[in-house]
C-alpha cells in the first residue's frame, strides 16, 4: 500500500500533549467520585507459610475505619481455576487474594483496611494485628537448577525453542570456540504510576472500574469471570496509564480488591497500591544462561547452543521466549536451544519490556562479541559474515529485513571504522573509552482488532476502540491514521479510547497495537466511506451514480471522483443529508481474525543495532555511557516524533538493565530487599547523555496493509549487550551477569 | 515452623487526633480543608481539592512526581504536611498553565516530545519552572544534574532536556 500522505508518517506532536502537560489527564486514582472509601493493602512479612490469627476488632473500634476484609471474612466468589484465569494467565492456578490462609510469597496481600479516608486505612492498616506460622521457603534460583523443567505449551505467544541440525557435529567443525555462563537478577517493572482502581458503585451491583491496566477489556474479563457481574455491570475505563512495559497485561489484585470491597460494602471504592507493594507481583524473572559458539576459519558459525532457566512461581508456569531468537538471527545450521523452569516461592513473574528476547540477546551478544574476539574478526564484520536471509528457525522468507541498512547506517553515524579492536587501546585523556555493539530481533504482530468511525453533521470524525494509551502514543497514531484515511485535517478528528463500551481491542503489548488498532482504523474509515458514498449517490444522482468505492478519493474534508476532482461533494454536507446526525460504521473482526489461523507466509520481524560508547575510570571503575547510536527496522514508522522516543525509552532501559536494574532477594527473608525507587536504581537525567535513533527504510507490503512492525520493543535489543561489550573493549573486563556495577569491574 | 507476627503492638491502637482546618492558598487561591494533621500536602491536593495533577510516584520523596512549588521553590509535595505550608504561596501544575494557555516549557515539552506516559510529567515541569525561578539551570549538564530527582520510567530524558533547555535560553536572552 503506497500512501502519499498528509499525515501518516509526519513528526507530529502528540494529540494527548496538552492534558498531560496541564495535569488533566486522569489516571485510575484519580476519578474522585463521591462518597467513596479508601481501601490499604496489609502484605504477608513472610514468603511462605499461613496466616494463624487476625484480630481485627481494635482496629475496626476505630471511627470511620469501615470494615477489615480478609480470607475469614471474604465470600468465595468462584471457586474454578479457570475463573480466575486472565486472557494471559500462564498454565497452573492463579493466585487468589484474601481466598485462604496460604501465604506463597511475601508482601503477598492479607488484608484490605477499609476506611473513610486514605489517612485512616493506612494508619489502621499499619496497626492491624495479624499471627503467622512461617515454614522454610525456596528463593535460590542456582539451587533448583537440577530440578528445573520443561514447561508446557505454556502461556500465549509462547513458543518452545526448536532444535536444528547437530550442534555436536558443528562444534566439532568449528575452529574457534566460545563457551560461558550469564545471569541477571529479578527485575521490576515500576512504572511511575502506582497500580490503582477506583471503583464507582452505581447501585444495584453496577459498577464503573477506573483501573491501571494495559486492557481495560482483560480486567473487566477477569472481574465477570470471579464476581458473577455482566460486562453491563462491570464497566472498566481506562483512559490514560501511567506506564505499562508489561506489568498491566495481568489485573493486579487491587483490582479484585477494590471491586470486592464494593460489592461488600456497596459503595464506590479506591485500593492504591504502594511503591513497595509495586515489588509484590509480576517481575522480568531471574535467568541463568548458558551460550555456545563455534565458528570455522572464516568466521562462519558452526554450531550455536543456547540454554536458559528461569524462575516461576509455585503456583503458575510463566514463560518466555528467551532462546528462539539465538536459532533466528544469525545464520547456522546446527542450533541446539533449551528452556527451562524452576519453581521458587516467588509470585509469577510477568512480561516486562521485550520479555525474553531482553534477557536472551544479553547472553547471545556478548557471546558473540567473545566469538568475534577468539575468530580475530570485528564484531561487526563477523555479525556481517552471519547474516541470516531467511528464518531458519521457522524456515521461511523474511516479509521484509534491512537489518543490513542498520549495521552500515548504524556503524557510519557512530564512526565505527575508527575502532581499534584490542581492550582498553582508545582513551579520552585519563578514561578508558570502550565501543561495543549489539542487536537484535522482534516480533511483528498484528492481532484482531475493532474500530469505529463516526462522522457527524459539523463534519468532525470520532474513531473509537478500546485499547489503551500507555505512552506509546496510541492517541495521537491513531488520529494521524484516521484524519489520513477520510482526508481530514488533524484537527477535526478524535481518537478515542480505553472503555470496554466501545469496540474490543487486543491488549496493549507485544509492540502490536500500532499495528493491529492501525490496521483496523483503515478498515473502519473504508467502510464509513463506503457508507458515505451510499448516501451520497441518493443525494446528487449524476456525479457519483455507479461510482465505485475505488473510484473516489477522500481530501479536503470531501469525497471527490479520482478521474475528475471538481466532481466533490462536501462530507459534512453529505451527513447532514441524511438526516441522522452522524454516519458510522466499524470494520469487520472477523476478517482479520480469520486471516490470523492462516499458516504464515513469511517470517515476519522488527530488527535493530546498536553501538554504544562508554567512558571508564581506570580508577574508580565508574562507568559513563556516553554515546549510543541505535538504527531500527521497524516497517512504516507513523510518526518520527513519537517513534524516537520509543526508542530513546528503549535505550534508556537496556542502559538500567545493564548498570543497574536488579531486585536483590534477601533469601533469609525471601523479599526483594530494594523495593523502593531510591534502592532499585533506574537511570536518571544525568545518565543520558547523546542517544541517536535511525530508522532506516524498510517497505514491507506483506506484514499488514500500513506495513508497520511495531516499535516500543525491539529498540531495548542489543542494548545491554553492547554496553557490555564497550565495558569489555575499555578494560578488557568480560562481565556476564548483569547489572554491572562497580565492584564487578574492581 | 516460626510464629510471626505483625504490627505487634501490644495495646490498643491509639486514639486519633480530630481533623483540623487548615487554609491553603493554592495557584492563587484561597481553600480550607478539614483534614487530619499528619495529611500530606500531596494527598491534600489530590484526595481533598481534585487537583490531582500532582502525581505520587512513590510517597517518599524518592521520585519526584508530586513536585510543586511552595513559595515559588520545588517540593516534594509527599514529604511536606498540608499543614505545614498555611501561609505559603503554592504552585501546581494546574496553576501554570492550562490546555489554552499553555506556559512556555509547557509547550516546549510537547514541542520536544518531553514525555510518553505523562505520569511524571507535572513533576518535570514544575522541577523545571522552580531550577528556572531559582536560576540555577544554565548548561545542560547542570539541567542534566538537577532534574536527576525527576525520576521518568519512560526515559524521556533527552527530550526532557531540549525542552528545559530550550525554555533556559529563551528566559536569558
Amino acid at each position: 500500500m503506497t500512501l502519499q500522505t498528509d499525515y501518516i508518517g509526519k513528526p507530529t506532536n502528540r494529540v494527548d500533549g496538552p492534558a498531560k502537560v496541564t495535569g488533566g489527564a486522569k489516571y485510575a486514582a484519580e476519578y474522585n467520585v463521591p462518597n467513596m472509601l479508601y481501601g490499604y493493602v496489609v502484605s504477608s512479612p513472610i514468603a511462605k507459610g499461613k496466616i494463624t490469627k487476625i484480630d481485627a476488632a481494635p482496629v475496626l473500634a476505630l471511627a470511620g475505619v469501615q470494615q477489615v476484609f480478609s480470607h475469614e471474612n471474604v465470600p468465595h466468589y468462584a471457586f474454578f481455576d479457570r475463573s480466575y484465569q486472565d486472557e494471559i494467565a500462564p498454565g497452573g492456578s492463579p493466585f487468589r487474594p484474601l481466598y485462604d490462609a496460604e501465604i506463597k510469597f511475601s508482601l503477598q496481600p492479607v488484608a484490605l483496611v477499609v476506611a473513610d479516608t486514605f489517612e485512616l486505612a493506612r494508619y489502621a492498616a499499619s496497626v492491624l494485628y495479624i499471627e503467622y506460622e512461617e515454614v522454610a521457603h525456596e528463593t535460590k534460583l542456582s539451587q533448583h537448577i537440577d530440578d528445573a523443567y520443561e514447561p508446557g505449551t505454556g502461556k500465549t505467544g509462547y513458543q518452545p525453542p526448536k532444535s536444528r541440525g547437530n550442534f555436536g557435529k558443528g562444534w566439532k567443525e568449528g575452529v574457534a570456540h566460545v563457551e560461558a555462563q550469564f545471569s541477571h537478577h529479578a527485575q521490576h517493572h515500576n512504572p511511575m504510576e502506582n497500580f490503582a482502581t477506583t471503583v464507582e458503585w452505581l447501585g444495584d451491583k453496577y459498577l464503573n472500574i477506573y483501573d491501571k491496566t494495559q486492557g481495560a477489556f482483560n480486567s473487566q474479563l477477569l472481574v465477570t469471570k470471579i464476581f458473577g457481574l455482566s460486562k453491563e455491570q462491570a464497566r472498566v475505563v481506562s483512559k490514560y496509564t501511567g506506564g505499562g512495559f508489561g506489568s498491566g497485561l495481568r489485573p493486579q489484585y487491587q483490582l479484585l480488591l477494590a471491586v470486592m470491597a464494593s460489592l461488600e460494602l456497596e459503595r464506590s471504592v479506591r485500593v492504591s497500591l504502594t511503591r513497595e507493594q509495586m515489588f509484590s507481583f509480576g517481575h522480568r524473572p531471574e535467568t541463568m544462561q548458558h551460550v555456545a559458539l563455534a565458528a570455522a576459519a572464516d568466521g562462519s558459525l558452526t554450531g550455536i547452543n543456547h540454554f536458559a532457566v528461569a524462575e516461576t512461581s509455585q503456583f503458575e508456569d510463566f514463560t518466555e521466549n528467551v532462546v528462539g531468537w539465538s536459532g533466528m538471527l544469525y545464520d547456522c545450521k546446527n542450533v541446539a536451544l533449551g528452556y527451562r523452569l524452576a519453581k521458587l516461592d516467588v509470585y509469577t513473574p510477568l512480561d516486562m519490556r521485550a520479555p525474553g528476547a531482553a534477557s536472551g540477546s544479553i547472553a547471545l551478544e556478548i557471546a558473540m562479541d567473545e566469538m568475534a574476539y577468539a575468530a580475530g574478526l570485528d564484531p561487526l564484520e563477523f555479525r556481517i559474515r552471519n547474516y541470516s536471509d531467511r528464518d531458519q528457525a521457522q524456515d521461511l522468507p523474511y516479509s521484509s529485513k534491512a537489518l543490513r541498512k542498520c549495521y552500515h547506517e548504524g556503524a557510519a553515524k557512530f564512526g565505527w571504522e575508527k575502532r581499534t579492536a584490542e581492550p582498553g587501546s582508545m582513551r579520552d585523556g585519563n578514561l578508558l573509552v570502550g565501543w561495543g555493539m549489539g542487536g537484535g530481533v522482534w516480533d511483528a504482530t498484528t492481532k484482531p482488532a475493532t474500530v469505529r468511525a463516526s462522522l457527524d453533521a459539523d463534519g468532525h470524525l470520532t474513531v473509537s476502540s478500546g485499547t489503551n494509551e500507555i505512552g506509546t502514543g496510541t492517541y495521537t497514531i491513531m488520529t494521524q491514521i484516521a484524519a489520513e484515511s477520510m482526508g481530514l485535517p488533524i484537527e477535526a478528528v478524535t481518537f478515542v479510547l480505553g472503555d470496554t463500551e466501545l469496540p474490543e481491542s487486543p491488549l496493549q503489548g507485544g509492540s502490536w497495537t500500532a499495528a493491529s488498532v492501525g490496521n483496523s482504523v483503515v478498515e473502519a474509515c473504508a467502510a464509513l466511506g463506503e457508507k458515505l458514498l451510499k448516501q451520497a449517490q441518493k443525494m446528487d444522482s449524476l456525479a457519483f451514480k455507479d461510482v465505485k468505492i475505488e473510484d473516489v478519493q477522500f481530501a479536503n474534508g470531501q469525497m471527490r471522483l479520482r478521474s475528475d476532482s471538481t466532481k466533490a461533494m462536501v462530507l459534512r454536507d453529505v451527513v447532514q443529508a441524511s438526516g441522522e446526525g452522524k454516519i458510522e460504521a466499524q470494520n469487520a473482526k472477523e476478517k482479520s481474525k480469520l486471516a490470523a489461523l492462516k499458516p504464515p507466509k513469511y517470517s515476519m520481524h522488527a530488527h535493530n543495532a546498536v553501538f554504544v560508547e562508554v567512558k571508564v575510570d581506570p580508577d574508580l571503575m565508574t562507568v559513563h555511557v556516553t554515546r549510543v547510536v541505535n538504527a531500527v527496522a521497524a516497517g512504516r514508522i507513523l510518526n518520527p516524533k513519537t517513534a524516537r522516543s520509543q526508542v530513546l525509552g528503549s535505550v534508556v532501559w537496556g542502559l538500567g538493565m545493564a548498570l543497574m536494574e536488579e531486585s536483590v532477594m534477601d533469601h533469609r527473608f525471601g523479599r526483594y530487599m530494594n523495593h523502593s525507587l531510591a534502592e532499585y536504581h533506574v537511570p536518571v537525567n544525568a545518565d543520558i547523555h547523546d542517544i541517536d535513533v535511525i530508522f532506516v527504510n524498510e517497505e514491507d507490503d506483506k506484514v499488514n496493509p500500513l506495513g508497520i512492525k511495531g516499535i516500543g520493543e525491539v529498540g531495548m535489543l542489543g542494548v545491554a549487550g553492547a554496553v557490555a561489550n564497550a565495558i569489555y573493549h575499555a578494560t578488557g573486563k568480560r562481565v556476564r551477569d548483569m547489572p554491572i556495577t562497580v565492584d564487578k569491574l574492581l | 515452623m516460626t510464629h510471626v507476627t505483625q504490627a505487634p503492638l501490644g495495646k490498643a491502637p491509639a486514639t486519633l487526633a480530630p481533623t483540623q482546618p487548615v487554609s491553603l492558598r493554592i495557584n492563587g487561591q484561597d481553600r480550607t480543608l478539614h483534614i487530619a494533621p499528619w495529611t500530606t500536602l500531596l494527598d491534600a491536593l489530590r484526595e481533598y481539592l481534585d487537583l490531582t495533577g500532582t502525581k505520587k510516584g512513590c510517597d517518599h520523596g524518592q521520585c519526584g512526581a508530586c513536585t510543586v512549588l511552595v513559595d515559588g521553590r520545588r517540593v516534594n509535595s509527599c514529604l511536606s504536611l498540608a499543614v505545614m505550608q498555611e501561609g505559603s504561596e503554592i504552585q501546581t501544575i494546574e496553576g501554570l498553565g492550562s490546555e489554552a494557555q499553555l506556559s512556555p516549557l509547557q509547550q516546549a515539552f510537547i514541542d520536544h516530545d518531553a514525555f510518553q506516559c505523562g505520569y511524571c510529567t507535572p513533576g518535570q515541569i514544575c522541577s523545571a519552572q522552580g531550577l528556572i525561578n531559582e536560576g540555577k539551570a544554565t548548561t545542560e549538564a547542570e539541567v542534566r544534574e538537577l532534574m536527576s530527582g525527576n525520576l521518568c520510567r519512560c526515559g524521556a530524558y533527552s527530550n526532557i532536556l531540549s525542552a528545559v533547555m530550550e525554555v533556559v535560553g529563551n528566559s536569558k536572552s
